[in-house]
């Protein structure tokens, strides 16, 4: 199948903490380095989760090379995922190396404590130092000598919650400068995030709180003019029981006499505890299923593309991200 | 010290049972007098608002007078609880049962109205009122990383000290903020003193109070590289806010410093609130480490939501391999789906259990003093008082 977003270069992963939007992230990276792409994911939230997600040490300020991407159904040569930690301490150096040969300037502002400031309080020059790093992975083109070039990058954004106010850096920047070079370089970045190459993904799992917080972010960035990508459902119980099962379970009516005779007839040794706690599992399982519906049936109503990601009984290893890659480009994220 | 300090030591059976930690006993933390504060603390998303709630309400029920400061709680549990509004002021709850002769009050923190009430009390009028339209300020109060924790701080020290003076309260519980990590809270009151006493504060200050003496070369170079970017109106702006602040630096710090002693006082219990995922349980042990190096008293780990633990014993090998089994049958009854369905499912919570039975033992095995408690999931979503009197219950049951 192929990709609902072929023309997306900057995919961006948000979603409600707890929801999993690191693992959404690292996943649809493997996904997208199929077919010998080259993707950079980037974490701008200090926290370190995609090393521990790859299984690798804590990443550096420079882009890592940390796994092979999803090999393609037809076998193709995948490309490499690569990553990237950005710190707005670093990036703020560079930055000002890079626009400004500061130099000497640099090293001061850092002794009289500017450094510190500005990625702390000054408003908005945090964020848009973060994604100012970002933006500047998706533009680079053959002109930039040495450096890599991507044919997709994917960051794993801040929480729902502070998505739009994070993308939306001109905006954060107006309380700051009206004119000047930060606030020119902001615009321009603007009309990345705002153009059809920008893809914000957002990550909920079927509950309520984290699914109210995606329709409300869904309405901001709509608001803010930010390009709203799909809806990651993840974390999603496994459908084990036919829904004829589930009602019967949600009732209390399954059938435990003939349950207890096809477990005898492949061997378990039946007692009435095992049969009547199989049958308070299913209850349980199906008060979940129906919360699930009602809460999927809200998603469905966002009028957004979905794709599902089930719960791993294991939890998620470097194996597990194989597999939600694939299932990610199976439905067409990637 | 608190009544469920693990430096208490514990005796008996579970003490000597090794890979197994003490029970974390909920009902004697809430009913002991002494216990005045209790802080639930963990990573985002693990329950921390609802945990904090349901011990809340099962002490006011329990016959203490309760009040509990939650920051983001779910829409339903807000508008359950009386606390949509956000006046700052806490409210009584209504629904609770008052038999034992306790109460609850409770409020959601709003973090921008508090921080406004700290610079309207220790600032004059018209410096107040240049502070606070300062844009910088307005950042300040809004996102600078760690406000929102410095804010429950300050709005605990407020209520600790109005429960002091009218009797009010005799236990306070309180939630923290949705932090990046569960460290921010602990370290929000030194961040920002630190920030506030930073050498580029006093850099900002210092043309006002002696221009040319500091006007040294290293500063010019600063400011020059500082207009160069941000431009001059910026850095105007910045004094301004700067200057006005400074009469209310002095404030805030002894202010912090009053709540940080607070929190160590006897009578402060921390709940670690954690789920069954290695991140959460991660961030949990290094606050459990954390409150030990600042001698702070932990009272035990809350892990939440945790996979039920199944009635009938049967393995999860075993039910997987019965699934199959029936599915390769040709004459299998009509049930047969079903029963494999079942067989399947089980399967699934066996292994969760014992994943999360594996995490929990390292936690332990790193921390075998630390008294837990382990809440199991509910199949739905708590939004009144009644699933909260069910937390609570399956809390203090342990």
């Amino acid at each position: 199948m192929s990709s609902d977003w072929p023309r997306v270069r900057l995919h961006v992963v948000t979603g409600k903490g707890g929801t999993g939007k690191t693992t959404v992230a690292a996943s649809l990276a493997l996904a997208l380095a199929s077919h010998g792409k080259n993707v950079l994911v980037c974490e701008v939230e200090g926290r370190q989760g995609l090393a521990r997600m790859f299984d690798v040490d804590p990443l550096p300020y420079a882009e890592t090379r940390i796994a092979t991407g999803l090999r393609g159904p037809d076998g193709q040569r995948p490309g490499a995922v690569h990553a990237l930690h950005i710190d707005p301490e670093s990036a703020l150096l560079e930055y000002l190396a890079m626009y400004y040969r500061l130099g000497r300037a640099g090293k001061a502002l850092d002794r009289f404590g500017v450094i510190e400031f500005a990625t702390t309080i000054a408003p908005g020059v945090r964020d848009v130092l973060l994604t100012g790093k970002v933006f500047e992975a998706v533009q680079r083109n053959s002109r930039n000598k040495g450096a890599v070039e991507y044919d997709a990058v994917v960051l794993d954004a801040p929480p729902t919650g502070r998505i739009t106010q994070f993308l939306n850096v001109s905006d954060e920047l107006a309380g700051l400068a009206k004119v000047g070079p930060i606030k020119s370089q902001a615009d321009t970045m603007m009309t990345l995030f705002r153009s059809p190459r920008t893809a914000v993904h957002l990550v909920t799992v079927l509950e309520e709180m984290p699914v109210q917080e995606t329709a409300d972010g869904i309405e901001e960035l709509r608001a803010a003019g930010l390009p709203v990508g799909g809806v990651v459902v993840n974390l999603v119980r496994p459908r084990d029981l036919p829904d004829e099962a589930l009602a019967q379970a949600a009732a209390g009516r399954l059938d435990k006499e003939a349950v207890r005779a096809d477990l005898d007839a492949v061997g378990v040794a039946t007692t009435k505890t095992l049969v009547d706690g199989l049958a308070a599992e299913a209850r349980d399982h199906a008060e979940r299923r129906a919360l699930e519906e009602s809460q999927r049936a809200l998603v469905d109503g966002l009028g957004v593309p979905t794709y599902e990601l089930e719960r791993l009984a294991g939890g998620v290893d470097l194996g597990g991200l194989y597999d939600l890659a694939a299932t990610l480009r199976d439905q067409g994220l990637a | 010290m608190s009544p469920a300090s693990p430096r208490q030591g514990r005796v008996g059976p579970l003490a000597a049972h090794p890979g197994e930690s003490p029970r974390l006993d909920a009902d004697a933390l809430i009913d002991d007098p002494r216990t005045r504060i209790i802080v639930c603390c963990g990573s985002g998303g693990v329950g921390k608002t609802t945990t904090s709630a349901a011990l809340a309400l099962r002490a006011a029920e329990r016959g203490r007078r309760v009040v509990v400061l939650t920051i983001d709680p779910a829409r339903r549990l807000a508008q359950a609880m009386g606390i949509e509004e956000l006046d700052n002021t806490p409210r009584p709850v209504a629904g609770v049962d008052d038999a034992a002769g306790g109460r609850l009050d409770a409020m959601m923190l709003d973090m921008k109205s508090t921080f406004d009430e700290v610079v309207l009390s220790q600032a004059t009028p018209e410096k107040a009122r240049a502070i606070l339209e300062n844009p910088f300020y307005v950042v300040l109060s809004t996102s600078f990383a760690g406000t929102q924790e410095y804010m429950a701080m300050e709005k605990l020290g407020q209520i600790h000290a109005d429960a002091q003076e009218r009797g009010t309260y005799d236990l306070i519980v309180v939630d923290t903020p949705p932090s990046r990590s569960a460290l921010d809270f602990l370290d929000a009151p030194e961040r920002l003193s630190s920030f506030l006493d930073g050498r580029f504060i006093r850099l900002m200050l210092a043309p006002a109070k002696a221009p040319a003496r500091l006007m040294t070369a290293g500063l010019g170079l600063v400011t020059g590289a500082l207009t160069k970017v941000l431009g001059a109106q910026v850095l105007t702006d910045l004094q301004t806010f700067v200057a006005a602040l400074d009469t209310v630096f002095g404030g805030f710090r002894a202010r912090a410093q009053r709540t940080y002693a607070l929190l160590q006082a006897p009578g402060t219990a921390f709940v670690v609130v954690a789920a069954p995922e290695p991140d959460a349980l991660r961030e949990a042990a290094y606050f459990v480490e954390r409150l030990n190096g600042d001698q702070m008293p932990l009272a035990g780990l809350v892990v939440n939501r945790a996979s039920p633990e199944p009635r009938g014993r049967l393995s999860a090998e075993e039910a997987t391999a019965a699934a199959e089994r029936i599915g390769a049958r040709t004459d299998a009854g009509p049930t047969g789906e079903l029963t494999a369905g079942l067989l399947r499912l089980h399967a699934d919570r066996m292994r969760s259990l014992a994943r999360e039975a594996q995490l929990r033992a390292r936690f332990t095995a790193a921390h075998p003093q630390v008294p837990t408690a382990v809440v199991p999931a509910l199949a739905s979503d708590v939004h009144d008082l009644r699933g909260l009197r069910r937390v609570g219950e399956l809390l203090a049951r342990g």
